[in-house]
């Protein structure tokens, strides 16, 4: 099948979700980082949750050949650097690029500022690429997966994620009652 | 237009993400992203103002092989996300022409707030190549440990940095 219609359903089905989730509205992606709604927080860590674990058994049923699946590669300075800065960029903006995509689409004129903001963002950035370049391209590490850096095999490391979220899920319904 | 509908339960929205990046593992090959569409259109702009300036950049030159800037896969993701949210809100009565913002903000400062926010993602996207969706959510879910460095550092950037705008938000 063409892959831009195969772009297209797959980017319908994440916007939808997202707006179902409540991922739309600024307010609410805010209060993750307030500890008053932490549904940012459930909805990414249940989604890597149910990707990873659908990942790793339909590759073990060789349904899914995972070397045909494009990994991000791991490049730790820019990864950590970027990272910051762009959590600091999400709690000022209230949402991140995707949702900013959904706030718009359903009337939100902050979501569109924002979507203009990124875009300016990535522009500027762009265009004064050069003296970033020794920055962007260090500490490449390829392909790096948690299971090759910490020397455990993937199943080892995909159970101890699940047992981390479903803590991390508890302590998250407490917090909430208690806000 | 009645009531809002009331949003789904974070826990199976949640499972029906990860069904969704699980597709496109599959269907795709690759999983889903926000911010490279951004860059994608950044690059192809640059190109057709100055397509000797784009060629020569090389941040934008990558985008520009292959089928070109506007062909890229994250370009018709990203326009079915924006579908796919309008049907999503219009079926369950939430679209609405809106500025959303805390209690103690005007709406003005709130849009300032939001270019500028956005502004400081797009330059942390970069460096990062890529953002929640790209290498966050779909890095998260293939283990891949430059994908849990960005997210455990966008987390710490985010809450360390809450305090200092919390007028904007409580």
């Amino acid at each position: 099948m063409n892959p831009f219609v195969i772009a297209g359903v797959i980017g319908i089905a994440f916007g939808w979700t997202l707006e179902r989730a409540g991922l739309g509205s600024a307010p609410k992606l805010a209060g993750q980082f307030y500890f008053t709604d932490l549904t940012v927080f459930k909805v990414m860590f249940s989604a890597i949750v149910t990707a990873m674990l659908g990942a790793f058994w339909l590759s073990r049923i060789g349904i899914l050949d995972l070397s045909q699946v494009y990994i991000p590669e791991t490049f730790l300075l820019p990864q950590l650097a970027g990272g910051l800065l762009f959590g600091v960029g999400f709690v000022v903006a209230g949402l991140c690029p995707g949702t900013s995509c959904v706030a718009a689409a359903t009337g939100r004129g902050d979501g569109a500022m924002v979507m203009l903001g990124m875009f300016a963002g990535v522009l500027a950035t762009g265009l004064a690429f050069a003296p970033l370049r020794n920055l962007y391209e260090s500490t490449a590490r390829g392909a790096l997966t948690l299971p090759e850096l910490l020397r455990v095999p993937a199943g080892i490391v995909v159970c101890a994620i699940v047992a981390m979220a479903l803590i991390a899920f508890q302590f998250a319904e407490r917090l909430e009652k208690r806000a | 237009m009645s009531t809002p509908r009331r949003y789904a339960d974070p826990y199976l929205a949640g499972v029906c993400l990860g069904l969704v990046l699980l597709a496109a593992f599959v269907f795709a090959g690759r999983g889903l992203g926000a911010s490279g569409a951004f860059a994608s259109s950044a690059a192809g702009i640059v190109a057709a103002a100055s397509p000797a300036r784009a060629a020569a950049n090389p941040y934008f030159a990558r985008y520009l092989g292959g089928d070109g800037p506007w062909r890229e896969w994250l370009l018709f993701e990203i326009a079915g996300v924006i579908v796919g949210g309008f049907l999503s809100a219009l079926f369950a009565g939430r679209l609405r022409a809106a500025v959303e913002r805390g209690p103690n903000i005007s709406g003005r400062s709130r849009l300032a707030y939001a270019f500028g926010g956005g502004s400081v993602m797009g330059i942390g996207a970069v460096l990062a190549r890529g953002c929640t969706s790209g290498l966050a959510l779909t890095g998260g879910a293939l283990l891949s440990a430059g994908a849990w460095l960005f997210m455990i550092a966008a987390f710490a950037g985010a809450y360390v940095f809450a305090p200092f705008v919390k007028r904007a938000w409580r």
